[in-house]
């Protein structure tokens, strides 16, 4: 198995490298965004206005994460399932997002804008959110605290696990995976 | 009468929320373990291992094992000899739902209101209660913390009649299969058939609580169970739908009195977090 180590943020070139199957340990920072943030953020884009956040080769992860419990950097902190973002992903895309984490499927106007902004959608582990939670070394809110588990997050990660699902080509493991296994 | 102080229902609501959302089922575990020895894919071999450490983890260090940590949905069968006395029985509930979300560091996940401005709750409460008066002066709780990306894939059709059996299994086979990676497989798949719209998807939910290594009472609806486990294991869907030969732990079927005219069917599906807890009082 192939793993491959990545730090954030990254350069087109670099993600272009990734393929679909792919191991990756992400260390660096990594900025958390579910629906009721990317709303917000894309009104904003929507009206030329600045974000609170400059994402131009960052990733970001869609995860709402529990309280930490005193002493831990950060509470449980799995993916949440991706589609729901789809609808505000292009323009998310346009502002220089490399990379997103989740779970679930992808819309086909959000793979076509991966392939053209060269972009990677990663994969972890739905319901593994105590094991991740371990990879996150420090967590800041960088933006709209008053959503709670919502807010956008800046966590500090090292190793972060996650399996490139689909690449900036397009290829697509949730497409070509099952197919070598389904007998019905 | 048999008095039960509220206060008691609330810190065994807040007891099974806790437990609930940090310790896994045995049944679930187990039926891991052995799933991971089965799989064929590396890929969902590595992903059931990451599943199974994962819950250990979260076990032994009392954090939530997945960080939604779900719509309290709270069954209540009250003995009718019981009278609950100083407090409120609904508020008793929603106190101890309040309790184990703020004292467990669990994620609060409820918004007040469905469409305009979705504000948080902050304390995960209203708790959905479904209460049902039975004989004797007991108390049996079951909780269930459900989360959504599971509950988002699951579904309701009111077939013919004339759609029998067959009508049955491809709505149940067609909603995993749609449903793909979104709802964490491996899931726990559970089905209503009968009753009216709202029964059927009572019936789905409270089948959920069954554990995944039990049957239906029923033989015919047990092997009904088992033949559609394996038809969903041919999807070929496997861990968190990267492929591989477990899709789903179980299908618990329940089943209700219907009407003439119709065939109700829920798939309400669970995430392999399928958790839940149970109390008597």
């Amino acid at each position: 198995m192939k793993i491959v180590k990545i730090k954030t943020p990254v350069t087109t070139e670099k993600i272009r490298e990734l393929k679909a199957g792919d191991n990756v340990l992400i260390s660096g920072i990594i900025y958390t965004g579910r629906d009721a943030a990317h709303k917000r953020l894309v009104d904003l884009i929507e009206r030329k206005e600045e974000l609170p956040v400059d994402f131009d080769g960052q990733f970001i992860y869609y995860v709402g994460p529990t309280p930490a419990k005193p002493g831990d950097a950060s509470g449980a902190a799995g993916p949440t399932t991706s589609c729901r973002m789809d609808p505000y992903t292009v323009p998310m895309l346009k502002k220089g997002i490399k990379g997103m984490i989740g779970k679930g499927l992808r819309s086909e106007e959000v793979v076509e804008a991966m392939k053209k902004n060269g972009a990677v959608y990663f994969g972890a582990v739905g319901g593994a959110a105590a094991l991740i939670a371990k990879s996150i070394k420090k967590v800041e809110i960088v933006a709209y605290a008053d959503l709670g588990a919502e807010a956008i997050h800046r966590f500090y990660v090292e190793d972060f696990p996650a399996i490139v699902i689909i690449d900036s080509e397009g290829n697509n493991l949730y497409e070509t995976e099952p197919k070598k296994y389904r007998t019905i | 009468m048999r008095k039960v102080k509220a206060e008691q229902i609330k810190d065994v609501i807040k007891e099974l929320f806790l437990k609930a959302n940090f310790v896994i089922g045995t049944d679930i575990l187990d039926m891991l373990i052995k799933r991971q020895k089965e799989e064929k894919s590396p890929t969902g071999k590595a992903v059931l291992s990451q599943i199974i450490e994962n819950d250990v983890i979260a076990s032994d260090e009392k954090i939530a094992m997945c960080q939604d940590t779900g719509y309290a949905v709270v069954f209540v069968e009250l003995g009718q000899e019981v009278l609950i006395v100083d407090g409120d029985f609904n508020e008793a509930i929603n106190q101890g739902v309040r309790e184990a979300y703020e004292e467990g560091y669990l994620r609060k996940s409820v918004v007040e209101e469905p469409l305009f401005e979705r504000k948080n709750t902050k304390d995960n409460t209203p708790a959905i209660v479904h209460l049902e008066i039975v004989p004797g002066d007991k108390i049996k709780i079951a909780v269930t913390p459900k989360g959504f990306g599971s509950e988002n894939m699951s579904t309701l059709k009111m077939l013919k009649p004339a759609d029998g059996i067959e009508g049955v299994r491809e709505f149940i086979i067609e909603t995993v299969e749609k449903a793909g990676p979104n709802p964490c497989p491996p899931i726990v798949v559970g089905i209503g058939i009968g009753g009216t719209v709202e029964k059927a998807a009572l019936i789905a939910k409270k089948s959920l609580l069954r554990s995944v290594d039990e049957r239906n009472n029923d033989d015919r609806y047990a092997r009904f169970e088992e033949e559609l486990l394996e038809d969903i294991n041919k999807l070929g869907i496997g861990p968190a739908g990267l492929g591989g030969i477990t899709t789903a732990l179980a299908v618990n079927i329940e089943f209700a009195p219907t009407h003439i005219a119709g065939l109700p069917v829920v798939v309400n599906i669970c995430c392999h977090a399928a958790r839940h807890a149970e109390a008597t009082i």
